[in-house]
């Protein structure tokens, strides 16, 4: 597999823990995320599989009938793969790039041809396409932010770990003199809005930040680790068959805690 | 009507007949234009391709007629730099296909993507890392061999070869057309090979995935060898159904048997290392990925028969057909060999797009299903129907078939 070692430079390495186990599958970081981010409405949204959710829901149970159902909700957002990018690597016109200052993959809408190869590639469905003009129910259009752009149709978009929001502390940091962000000064809109404070985000390279001391938990893990993306999301659950749900195992290879 | 316009000494059926031969393809084309207009002018929300099947009816059309055109390069390869004689009988032929075949893709793909007016990004903005831009590079510039190699064939028309200058542009064509034939060679090559290798490179898609050699990954390879494999069959096809349509003899057999006993080798290789890479795939990329060769074809209608049928019957049973010379001699054999060839590479570019997508990588993931909208196909015929009518103008008005005269004494006394 062509899964090459990927660029370990860089003074900051965002990225994001969500502790399950908290997680109620409330959907306020869905929301959150889709005002934040003007994200487009479509006009049957019962369409899934065309749908804009840059923070997808997921629902997955341990598949016992009741009484000794369990239920868990993974909240997906783009992965931001530190290693060889999936989908960065495919892009014929560079119409998406890893900066590796930081860590985020980002998406140029105005470059992207929306030939979705990157879609292709992407093995966590965190790509999506505008197969509509982006479309604000009357009264919506005035709740758009102004420091993100709506998207045009044919284009691809995904998460940007609130990109504008780093753009927005960084300024307020200068202003105030200083050249480094302080822990937690520059978190997702999905982050804030959590109520069980369930989702944690900051500098993986510093060692003292939270979502750092939440990575050495032996319940944390990533989406699909095996096939080498690294993954800037984590996730924690105490639950074996939550954990063994998150990456594909042979018959006894995986080691319950 | 239309007589001064035919080959000279030929035959051709009435304009009428012309007329009504054309009104199926015509009726192809107007339903294709219609729902590219709709696919422009509304967006790609007319088709039922979505997030999950983002290649789909139209990527599986490209590749395979990419695929199938592969007989355009490989034998002008074969006649003009090799210098098999035999085939100029039948490298007009060859050309016209691979011209309507890769010219058609070019099509297909401006409507495909979701911002056509953009897609000189790919030039400006290229990303060198992407298979995809290799692609659109090759095809491009192919595309444009192509057409140099159609052009001398197109003057070759009686009337316009009574204007001096256009006979003269012509023949002086026709004796650089082994640098063509390279240069297409060359061309076709890495965008056969890169189409291959657009999935080979998706190492996080396990049933897409091949390991690197050099800096491609083997299906960078076995797309060169099966496109050169199933392509001469595509133009014996090709050549057959318009001998059965004109009811003349207008290829010799030495041009015919030649390329289908090349492909018949080129065949049994590629078989060869195709079964290898999937044996070598399911042993260390599979399990890698935490799963097993079966679970790739648990999924939908998508069970291991596929693999069964890609390989085995429309692979291996056409390479024994084409093997055996007694069996390619006979005409019912050889066109069901090349049928099945032709079948067969067909079925292993949808297995590439349609399956690596459609099979979910995360466990609690769900297989989505995906059926073309009218759109779809009308777009996807309509390149049949491009096809068709381009290829019997170029039959009707040009001299497709040099040998045609000689080789049908009776009509031609």
């Amino acid at each position: 597999m062509s899964a090459k070692q990927g660029h370990e430079h860089g003074k900051y390495k965002y990225g994001m823990v969500i502790n399950l186990d908290r997680c109620t599958g409330c959907g306020t970081c869905t929301v959150a995320c889709a005002a934040e981010n003007n994200l487009s409405v479509i006009k049957d949204e019962s369409d899934k599989e065309r749908t804009i959710s840059w923070m997808q829901m997921y629902k997955v149970t341990n598949g016992k009938p009741f009484p000794d159902t369990e239920v868990c909700y993974f909240p997906r957002p783009c992965m931001h793969c530190h290693n060889h990018t999936p989908c960065v690597s495919v892009c014929p016109p560079t119409a998406t790039k890893i900066d590796y200052n930081n860590g985020i993959v980002s998406q140029i809408y105005t470059r992207c041809i929306g030939c979705r190869y990157c879609q292709a590639a992407c093995p966590y469905h965190a790509r999506y396409f505008n197969w509509w003009d982006g479309h604000f129910p009357k009264g919506t259009e005035r709740y758009l932010s102004p420091e993100v752009s709506v998207r045009m149709r044919g284009v691809v978009e995904k998460c940007s770990f609130c990109h504008h929001r780093l753009m927005r502390a960084k300024t307020q940091a200068y202003a105030e003199g200083r050249r480094e962000l302080e822990d937690g000064e520059y978190i997702t809109a999905c982050t804030e809005a959590c109520p069980a404070e369930a989702i944690a985000f900051g500098d993986l390279n510093d060692p003292e930040s939270k979502v750092s001391q939440l990575i050495k938990s032996p319940y944390a893990f990533r989406l699909l680790e095996r096939l080498g993306t690294e993954p800037k999301v984590y996730y924690l659950s105490s639950k074996d068959w939550v954990r063994r749900l998150a990456d594909n195992y042979h018959p006894n290879e995986f080691k319950p805690l | 009507m239309d007589s001064a316009l035919f080959p000279e000494g030929v035959k051709r059926c009435s304009p009428k007949v012309f007329l009504l031969w054309s009104l199926p393809w015509l009726a192809l084309l107007a339903w294709g234009g219609l729902s590219a207009f709709l696919c422009l002018w509304k967006g790609l929300n007319q088709t039922n391709m979505s997030n999950i099947f983002a290649f789909a009816l139209w990527i599986v059309f490209d590749l395979a007629v990419i695929a199938l055109g592969a007989g355009a390069f490989f034998t002008g390869f074969l006649t003009y730099v090799i210098g098999r004689k035999e085939l100029k009988s039948i490298i007009n032929a060859a050309v016209i296909i691979g011209f309507i075949c890769y010219s058609g893709a070019v099509a297909m793909l401006g409507i495909d993507i979701g911002q056509p007016i953009r897609g000189w990004f790919i030039f400006w903005h290229a990303n060198v890392h992407s298979m995809l831009t290799e692609v659109s590079f090759c095809i491009t510039c192919y595309l444009m061999v192509l057409a140099i190699e159609y052009i001398p064939i197109v003057l070759e028309n009686r009337q316009l070869d009574k204007v001096r200058e256009f006979h003269l542009f012509g023949h002086n064509l026709h004796h650089v057309m082994g640098v063509f034939a390279a240069t297409g060679t060359f061309l076709s090559f890495f965008h056969q090979g890169s189409l291959g290798g657009m999935f080979g490179v998706m190492y996080a898609r396990p049933f897409a995935a091949r390991w690197d050699f050099y800096v491609w990954p083997t299906t960078f390879f076995l797309f060169v060898f099966s496109a050169i494999a199933a392509g001469p069959c595509f133009t014996i096809l090709c050549t057959k159904l318009t001998e059965a349509l004109s009811r003349k003899k207008l290829v010799p057999d030495d041009a015919i048997q030649f390329l289908a006993k090349l492909s018949a080798w080129l065949l049994s290789g590629y078989l060869v290392l195709k079964i290898i890479d999937t044996l070598v795939w399911a042993g260390t990329i599979v399990p890698d990925s935490g799963l097993g060769f079966m679970d790739f074809y648990k999924e939908g209608p998508y069970g291991v028969w596929m693999v069964v049928a890609e390989i085995g019957i429309f692979g291996i049973i056409p390479a024994v057909i084409l093997m055996i010379p007694r069996a390619r001699q006979n005409q019912g054999w050889l066109i069901t060999a090349c049928l099945m060839n032709c079948t067969g590479i067909v079925l292993n570019r949808f297995v590439f797009i349609i399956l690596s997508l459609a099979i979910p990588v995360m466990p609690f993931d769900r297989f989505w299903s995906y059926l073309p909208t009218w759109q779809e196909w009308g777009i996807a015929l309509a390149m049949m129907g491009y096809g068709f009518l381009l290829f019997s103008a170029s039959y009707r008005y040009l001299p497709v078939f040099p040998r045609e005269k000689e080789l049908n004494p009776a009509l031609y006394g």
